[in-house]
């Protein structure tokens, strides 16, 4: 391996290390928020990179559809929470509020998605569409389950995963896609040429996080969804709502999601299924971070990136074996550094 | 009770032998195989996940060790599928009790995950492998033989497999049945108050973990001989939560559960195989979805599966009959040498404890004599509970030592100081609902067994410590005797009135039979009558020996019963004495009463 091989790898092991730093992110902000380990994050990455594919063809995508029919559950199940207590009353507000904004995102989708706008509008309906998708799962889906033992959330997200990895082959089908770079030139720094995709990442990547910083810092939202992360119960009686906290917090795993799906798509073909593979490398990254800390997770996210770009090329054959089993000296390194704790004593 | 689980056992016993001498069409006969197999994997599943409270996508990859050792060494190397069994349990065995070793010291969550990433490095790693046959794999596999039988043959080979499931089933309830299967028992959500009785949980849950991977292997070894070729995808990640979906249908926490789960799963894969292709086109992969919903949908409306139901429903035509309450008889166990009454027993020494700035415990000294009964008392958060925790090993000490029966066991965790003869019960009553009485109470008498872990854990399995349990079992009788919950002994734990779940916990640890006796406020929430008879209770204790420390909030019960009263405020020591000192010492009416200002 000389010199310039090493730079592309390295380049290329950051750009995916960063979109990998994202998910994990991500994954600790719902992890910290409600104690689900979000299996199915990687489904809104795929979701993602494929919703634009769906834009860029002039169809209209299918997660419009999931979005609706998310929407028509939540809402069954406040009327129905409604009709057992007996307020009647408060039935036509309840459908209205639930329903309205879903309602108005899936039409606008469908409506532009014909029109072949230009790629930016395209890439904002993608993260509308796909953000939006985020707080209906927790409510139709976690809601009633705030309470469950960690245990039992993991096992209702393999569940999403599975019924999201089916929906996806119906959505997208089989074929994988990619899409067109948001920025297409190249220079040459010496031996190596640096994508302009590259740099969209990078860039894209700083302002998420900045924004991220400036919301949890800056706004009563953000406060709130950082007191929850602290103390669920403290936060609780301090008048925070937990299901608020579920919701925002999805919401921001989705757009995120979203956003890397967005940002890959250029880079490599994505299919249904590619979500999960990159989810769960999210999910080793975070793992780095104890599933508690944002810098390591994000660290780990890089050194992720990397291991996979060079076993890639020293061993192609095994670089998914190489980036999972990775995680057994991480865990045994974890566990001199923060033995257990007291957990989940139900 | 006993008698209507054995006709129900027999019944099923000839159901299960009887099915393939019928003329069965063959498709059914392949089902059932395959039921079987799946069955296998899930009773293991339901050891680690509803009943020791942790979980594995890893299960599949298990499958695939004990698939591909004997794939590889039957075809390559020839050797006799018979020996590749040992083989493959022994690199199943290894490869899980590492996996377990680095995972389960810590919090639950890192195991599936680290389970997740097992399971996709292994069928990468069978899918590139070259001497595995890459995602190929491997063909021509031979058939087993047993005693001339050609096990060719799906109709012979279907009772190897049952015999196998079955044989599994039986090793498994006799497992939960003992003393062993009281201690996984308590792993998921009684933690700390199991260590607190001496329970290794560590070790319990490395057990279960390895026992799941062992099931999984023997499951992949059948599988391998009677497909007769194997290749990566039916030990893939999809697999894994498969075989998690079968026992959350079937019912998580139970053994049964598991061949329920299996069976419907394989019924309900093969009608939606034909059913929703001819209903929505052949376009997707509807099968996941409606997993994937049926499982969130179980989880949020019926988290125990299918067998609970299904009993209900069998208890309803066969109503059980009531357990003989047991008489107890003379303890056969032996107990531990009583030091001489009023030789120093406890030495607590300038202990403190620090939680960041706050300071809970400072400096307190106090001891123990043996027979004796000393009251903790002072105001709430006085720090009481606190120096139980730190006595007793939950808490570490910031500074200080506590000397036990002349021996340093500041720094000990809790196990190692309830080995060394000192019981506890807890403020926050920390008992297994779910549990009967007797159990719970059993649960004290755990470090009174003199077998090894694996001697002990293979006895239970086979029930060849059912003179040893009978004895563990009298212990908790006599136990439950002594405080007066007799009549109750076979009611679940969790049915219980507060103040009698608190009298619950003093007969857990007299279980133990301790030397200290630690009681955290043991006459809250009982009645007057309950009171008196309690404090008569831990008088005769203290006649037969027993020494006593109790936090307690009733003055009336702490200075009749007491010989020594320890009097605490604000983290520290501020009286110490006689109760009749007590009751005139002018710290503590100024504690008490607020001082005359």
């Amino acid at each position: 391996m000389d010199s310039s091989i090493a730079a592309i790898l390295l380049l290329d092991g950051l750009t995916n290390g960063i979109v990998y730093g994202l998910i994990a992110i991500a994954l600790v902000l719902v992890f910290a928020v409600t104690r689900i380990l979000f299996i199915p994050q990687g489904e809104f990455v795929a979701f993602g990179a494929l919703t634009l594919a769906m834009l860029q063809q002039g169809m209209v995508p299918g997660p419009v559809w999931l979005l609706l029919l998310l929407a028509v559950c939540a809402t069954g199940m406040q009327v129905a929470a409604l009709l057992r207590s007996g307020q009647r009353a408060g039935i036509v507000r309840c459908i209205v509020k639930n329903l309205l904004l879903p309602v108005l995102i899936s039409a606008l989708v469908a409506w532009a998605a014909p029109q072949q706008f230009a790629l930016p509008v395209q890439v904002a309906l993608t993260l509308l569409l796909i953000t939006a998708l985020g707080p209906l799962m927790y409510q139709v889906v976690y809601e009633s389950l705030a309470d469950a033992s960690v245990l039992v959330l993991l096992i209702v997200s393999v569940g999403i995963h599975l019924a999201m990895t089916g929906l996806g082959l119906v959505f997208f089908g089989a074929e994988g896609f990619r899409t067109p770079a948001f920025w297409d030139s190249r220079w040459s720094l010496g031996a190596v040429t640096l994508s302009a995709q590259t740099v969209v990442v990078i860039l894209a990547a700083l302002a998420l996080l900045v924004t991220l910083w400036l919301f949890s810092d800056r706004t009563l939202y953000g406060k709130a969804l950082r007191a929850t992360a602290v103390n669920r119960l403290g936060a609780r009686l301090m008048g925070i709502s937990t299901t608020l906290a579920g919701k925002l917090s999805f919401g921001v795993a989705a757009f995120i999601g979203a956003l890397s799906g967005v940002l890959i798509g250029p880079m490599s073909t994505i299919f249904y299924d590619s979500g999960f593979l990159i989810g769960l490398k999210g999910f080793v990254a975070a793992t780095i971070g104890g599933l508690a800390s944002f810098p390591l997770a994000a660290c780990g996210a890089l050194f992720v990136g990397l291991l996979e770009s060079f076993s890639s090329f020293w061993a192609s054959d095994y670089k998914e074996v190489i980036v999972f089993m990775s995680l057994l000296p991480v865990l045994l390194w974890r566990s001199f550094v923060a033995p257990a704790h007291d957990e989940d004593e139900e | 009770m006993q008698s209507r689980k054995k006709i129900l056992s027999l019944i099923l016993l000839l159901a299960v032998a009887v099915f393939p001498l019928l003329p069965t069409p063959q498709f059914w006969i392949i089902q059932a195989n395959y039921i079987g197999l799946y069955a296998l994997v899930a009773i293991g599943l339901v050891l680690l996940t509803g009943i020791g409270g942790m979980t594995s996508f890893g299960q599949a990859a298990f499958v695939g060790i004990g698939a591909y050792t004997t794939s590889y060494l039957t075809t390559a190397c020839a050797v006799s599928p018979w020996l590749t069994l040992p083989i493959g349990l022994l690199i199943t065995g290894v490869s899980a009790y590492v996996l377990g070793r680095i995972t389960l010291r810590m919090s639950g969550h890192y195991l599936p995950l680290a389970t997740i990433a097992w399971g996709i490095s292994l069928y990468f790693l069978f899918g590139k492998v070259e001497w595995l046959g890459k995602y190929d794999g491997i063909a021509g596999i031979p058939a087993l033989q047993l005693f001339g039988f050609d096990l060719a043959q799906e109709r012979h080979l279907y009772f190897l497999i049952w015999a196998i499931v079955l044989g599994a089933t039986w090793l498994a309830l006799n497992l939960l049945d003992s003393r062993a299967g009281r201690a996984i028992r308590a792993l998921k959500g009684g933690r700390t108050m199991a260590e607190a009785m001496g329970v290794d949980t560590g070790r319990y849950k490395i057990l279960i973990f390895v026992l799941a991977a062992l099931l999984a292997s023997v499951s992949g070894w059948l599988f391998a001989h009677m497909q007769r070729t194997v290749n990566p995808s039916p030990f893939s990640l999809a697999m894994g939560i498969e075989y998690l979906f079968i026992v959350v249908v079937g019912g998580i926490a139970h053994v049964w559960g598991a061949l329920l789960g299996a069976g419907v799963l394989k019924l309900l894969a093969d009608q939606l195989q034909v059913l929703l292709p001819a209903l929505l086109g052949s376009g997707g992969n509807y099968e996941s979805i409606v997993f994937g919903v049926i499982l969130i949908l179980l989880l949020k409306y019926a988290r125990g599966g299918l067998w609970p139901w299904f009993c209900a429903l069998a208890a309803r035509v066969m109503p059980a009959t009531k357990k003989p309450v047991l008489q107890p008889s003379a303890s056969a166990i032996g107990r531990r040498d009583v030091p001489a009454k009023g030789s120093p027993l406890l030495q607590v020494e300038q202990i403190s404890k620090r939680f960041g700035g706050l300071v809970a415990v400072n400096d307190v000294s106090f001891g123990v004599k043996a027979g004796e009964i000393v009251g903790l008392i002072g105001p709430n958060g006085a720090g009481k509970s606190t120096t139980f925790n730190l006595v007793t090993g939950l808490l570490h000490a910031s500074g200080g030592s506590v000397s036990f029966n002349a021996e340093n066991i500041t720094g000990l965790h809790s196990r190692a100081i309830a080995t060394r003869g000192i019981a506890r019960t807890f403020q926050h009553v920390k008992l297994l609902p779910s549990m009967s009485v007797l159990e719970n109470v059993a649960l004290g008498a755990h470090l009174r067994s003199e077998q090894g872990f694996v001697r002990n854990t293979v006895n239970a399995m086979l029930h060849l410590e059912r003179k040893e349990e009978q004895e563990l079992l009298n212990e908790a009788a006599r136990a439950l005797a002594r405080v007066g919950l007799q009549h109750l002994m076979h009611e679940q734990a969790g049915n219980l009135a507060l103040g009698q779940q608190r009298i619950l916990e003093i007969a857990r640890a007299l279980c133990c039979d301790p030397l200290l006796l630690l009681l955290d406020e043991p006459a809250a929430g009982l009645r007057h009558l309950e009171k008196q008879a309690l404090s008569k209770v831990l008088q005769e204790l203290r006649e037969s020996g027993m020494s006593i420390l109790l936090v307690e909030h009733d003055m009336e019960f702490v200075m009749q019963l007491t010989d020594h009263i320890v009097v605490m405020e604000f983290g520290a020591k501020i009286a110490e004495g006689t109760p009749e000192q007590i009751q005139q010492h002018p710290a503590v009416i100024e504690a008490y009463l607020g001082g005359i200002e």
